[in-house]
């Protein structure tokens, strides 16, 4: 039967900030329409690696890339390659939600609008169609003006993935979506992971091993800036080939 | 699985290159811009500094013609160009004989001539002497200062610990309304109202004088020195002043022995950018201290600041001659104290800062 | 225990006393100034130029030509400013060694007295360029290489370059990163997150910058002394080659040099009015603007 088309894949991927060595050797597949979740203590380099899927680590200074990463088979960290252009097709969704200040409607209109001039018209079914696959179109249907700031954590967030959503990416990267949310808001997100994955790759790193357990269908465990391990997930969790990763999961660190 | 992920792409078929790139000369232009405008005015930043230096050296050049001078000297011999006020008295040497010696003055002697006690570039005999400038400014700021300093430190103090909220809500705004007063109009008010109250108090013979100036002067720098210290007390760490109150020490107490100490290096600094301001200050100056170039330890005789010798004398001299590069090279001089001092309350204070809350 | 008292009440109203002087003094000056200049402002005195050796007539020639300075110093300098602070802050690299000498000279460039600007002005300026547009406009005429409007206008906008430059890094340094994280990250570029992030989002503060720089521009006096000043003009200025008279300047001459102090006196303080309502009238709408654009950023 065979495993989904790779869509995301880095190559012996290292990152350097500087001289310190922060990502070393990575080598991980991202499939097609799954849920790939990276797990870890902290500061062991899964939201480094992350960033480096939608190069958003280009922001940093001194930052350094050995090896590669490819989409679709094209090393995004080529000579020529256009940045922004991957960012449309690589969308991303951080930790704490960061909406504009400005309105609802306006939040998620502002991706589509970089592009090219849309009517009205246009604008709203993009609004009103990422908002549904958001599941905050019926929450906020009713007035589309109000400041986005006036939603709660967890609408923010789902109105930031609806925003993420409006520019049509294939590859959704989640950075701890749910880690600054109370737990009720936190299962909506991961409902709606699950109905995103029907569209959308997703990657989502996370510091909750249930919630990993619970969301992915693939898991990787990093550690110290290493890929120790890399298993579809029930593997993971019941069956970890890693000493590393069997102490991880049973809590004895981390 | 596959057929999935493939009417996905079909959906997105759009944008599904990592190469293609909107054109959109628009940014390439605007970038470019801000690229040059930044780079001209920085440029511009960068030469005042160099510039400034540039005219003065040329002072000590040997091309500066002392002959020409000597014969522009012969003429006159008035204070034509110094506003003068009625109390101030006329330095004797103005009554010199007309004759005049063409005297060819070597650079090197122009050197042993800053040093001079005398300031008195108009006249037969020119005396550039630095001295009662540069002890003039010290004089006035350090008045300014010492009135100016415990003010405006008290009254911070007083603002962020004892006073009432009606009271905060008054003080800032009126401190920052003194802020925005022209200098030229706290230097109207010396001269037209100050100095006669003063006199009339203190029976002095001069109306115009360095006390007069440096009251005049604290006005202007109590501001500064305020806000900057308010700044320093309100980042003291509350956690200080917690853990005194928790001791059992009483508002005062916690004010004066924790936090005013804790935040030393930003009233250090309240007060070397208060001497900055005050040092270099013209308007005030050249109308409340008396314009006179005297060196005295009383505080009650006039006085010439060097910046209020520049604003004074620089409209009248003649481009190039020795004159006009002893006002630029006066105005080196200020330049550097103030961007000393700037630096080193930017600096070792920043630093101190830091080091004593940890990195911020 | 009693001491500790008695001291307590000492350093209050100590303190208190400070700060009571300070207002007393403001409130002093402010009193003054009003109650000596308010008599003598009329709309004649407004809009007529001055007569009789200074000792008459209004003062609407200064008026003009602190306004001419002003407006003509701030497009210059405000725009220059806030392309240069956004350069420093979007396209420099934030941990060169560049950037740290350029925020040193820009920080300590700001606390360099007025005068010294004044030489500058007069030495580069007036001297340098000046000169050299004469020379090469045939080297007869001197046009340029004297103190004119916009001599004096590009003085001051040096002067207030450092102001501009600060405070419009500030305001953009507290728009949130996250805020510029997210535009980027949905596939806008750097133009466009600038422009439609940041600078939207710091604009309260850009405004707030420029309109204290151009009241501390319009009350500055030092530097145009002898960079294009003058007391008396027979006509308004009518080209940047031409001088102007100025309302802090002529409040200066006024009071230090007029051979009538008497009759001169009531003019000398309504020109102080005038001049103080026209900077506060500055500061003041910037506070509010402040506020507004505050206001409107929160809901």
């Amino acid at each position: 039967m065979g495993q989904p088309s790779v869509r995301l894949a880095s190559k012996q991927l290292g990152v350097f900030y500087g001289s310190k060595q922060a990502l070393n050797n990575i080598n991980l597949d991202i499939r097609a329409n799954r849920v790939t979740a990276l797990i870890g203590p902290s500061g062991c380099g899964k939201s480094t690696f992350l960033r480096s899927l939608n190069r958003m680590n280009d922001l940093i200074e001194n930052i350094r890339i050995e090896g590669e990463v490819t989409l679709d088979g094209e090393n995004i960290y080529g000579k020529g390659v256009d940045v922004v252009a991957l960012r449309k097709r690589v969308g991303m969704i951080f930790q704490r939600s960061n909406p504009f200040p400005k309105t609802i409607y306006e939040n998620i209109a502002y991706g589509p609008r970089l592009y090219e001039q849309k009517s009205r018209a246009d604008l709203d079914l993009i609004v009103e169609n990422s908002l549904r696959q958001a599941a905050l179109w019926d929450e906020v249907k009713d007035d589309l003006q109000k400041s986005a700031y006036s939603l709660s954590g967890g609408q923010q967030q789902r109105l930031c993935i609806a925003r993420a959503i409006a520019v049509q990416p294939e590859i959704l990267l989640m950075d701890e979506p749910a880690s600054a949310l109370d737990p009720i808001a936190t299962a909506r997100i991961e409902e709606l992971i699950h109905e995103l994955k029907a569209h959308y790759t997703i990657v989502i790193v996370t510091h909750n091993m249930q919630q990993a357990a619970r969301v992915s269908d693939y898991t990787g465990f990093f550690y110290m800036g290493e890929l120790v391990e890399f298993d579809e997930t029930p593997v993971i969790f019941t069956k970890p080939s890693q000493p590393r990763t069997e102490a991880y999961i049973t809590g004895r660190f981390g | 699985m596959g057929r999935g992920s493939k009417s996905h792409q079909a959906r997105v078929n759009q944008n599904s290159t990592l190469y293609r790139r909107q054109v959109r000369p628009i940014e390439l232009i605007g970038e470019t811009i801000i690229r040059i405008v930044a780079f001209v005015s920085l440029a511009a930043i960068l030469l005042i500094f160099l510039f400034v230096f540039r005219e003065s050296l040329s002072l000590f050049s040997a091309k500066t013609s002392m002959a020409e001078d000597a014969s522009i000297y012969e003429a006159s011999e008035s204070y034509g160009d110094v506003p003068s006020d009625s109390g101030v008295p006329v330095e004797e040497a103005a009554v010199a004989a007309p004759v005049a010696t063409a005297t060819n003055e070597k650079p090197g002697s122009l050197l042993g001539n800053l040093f001079g006690l005398e300031w008195q570039p108009v006249s037969d005999r020119p005396k550039y002497g630095l001295w009662p400038l540069v002890i003039g400014s010290f004089k006035v700021t350090l008045i300014a200062l010492l009135i100016a300093g415990p003010l405006g430190v008290l009254a911070a103090l007083y603002a962020t610990t004892f006073a009432p909220r009606w009271v905060k809500v008054w003080l800032k705004p009126a401190i920052e309304l003194l802020a925005g007063f022209p200098s030229v109009v706290v230097g109207f008010f010396a001269l037209t109202v100050l100095a006669s109250i003063l006199q009339t108090s203190f029976g002095w013979q001069f109306r115009l004088n360095s006390m007069t100036g440096g009251i005049a002067l604290a006005l202007a720098v109590v501001p500064i020195i305020f806000t900057v210290t308010e700044d320093a007390l309100n980042t003291v760490p509350r956690a200080l002043s917690e853990a005194s109150l928790a001791l059992g020490a009483s508002k005062w107490q916690t004010a004066l022995f924790i936090i005013l100490p804790a935040a030393t290096p930003g009233v250090l600094a309240a007060l070397i950018l208060g001497f900055g301001r005050a040092f270099g200050e013209t308007m005030i100056v050249l109308m409340a201290t008396g314009n006179a170039a005297l060196i005295s330890i009383n505080p009650a005789e006039p006085i010439r600041t060097m910046s209020a010798t520049i604003g004074a004398e620089m409209a009248e001299v003649v481009f190039g001659d020795t004159h006009y590069g002893v006002l630029f090279f006066i105005g080196i001089i200020l330049f550097m104290v103030t961007f000393a001092l700037n630096a080193i309350a930017e600096f070792y204070v920043r630093q101190r800062l830091a080091r004593r809350f940890g990195s911020r | 225990m009693i001491r500790s008292k008695f001291m307590g009440k000492a350093v209050i109203w100590g303190t208190a006393l400070s700060a009571g002087l300070i207002l007393f003094s403001i409130a002093f000056m402010l009193t003054i100034i009003f109650r000596e200049g308010m008599g003598h402002i009329t709309w004649e005195f407004l809009t007529t130029p001055p007569s009789n050796g200074m000792s008459g007539g209004g003062i609407f020639p200064a008026i003009v030509g602190t306004f001419i300075m002003v407006v003509l110093m701030s497009v210059v300098g405000v725009p220059v400013g806030t392309i240069t602070a956004i350069y420093l802050t979007q396209y420099a690299r934030q941990n060169s060694l560049f950037a740290k000498w350029i925020r040193f000279a820009v920080n300590t460039l700001a606390g360099v007295p007025a005068i010294v600007f004044g030489l500058f002005g007069l030495g580069f300026f007036v001297q340098f360029v000046g000169r050299g547009m004469d020379q090469l406009g045939g080297g007869e005429a001197t046009v340029w290489g004297q103190p004119n409007l916009l001599w004096a206008s590009l003085t001051m906008a040096l002067l207030t370059l450092p102001v501009v430059i600060v405070s419009v890094e500030e305001a953009i340094h507290a728009v949130p990163r996250e805020l510029s994280e997210a535009s980027l990250a949905l596939g806008a570029t750097r133009w466009q997150t600038i422009w439609k992030v940041v600078i939207p989002n710091s604009s309260s503060g850009i405004m707030t910058g420029a309109i204290l720089a151009v009241s501390r521009g319009a009350g500055e006096v030092a530097p145009i002394l002898f960079t294009g000043v003058a007391y008396f003009l027979p006509h308004l200025p009518q080209s940047f080659s031409d001088q102007f008279m100025h309302l802090g300047y002529h409040l200066y001459v006024l009071t230090t040099q007029s051979a009538d102090v008497e009759a001169t006196t009531g003019i000398q303080y309504a020109t102080t009015l005038v001049l103080l309502i026209m900077t506060f009238a500055l500061n003041f709408s910037a506070t509010l603007l402040r506020q507004y654009i505050r206001n409107r950023t929160r809901n």
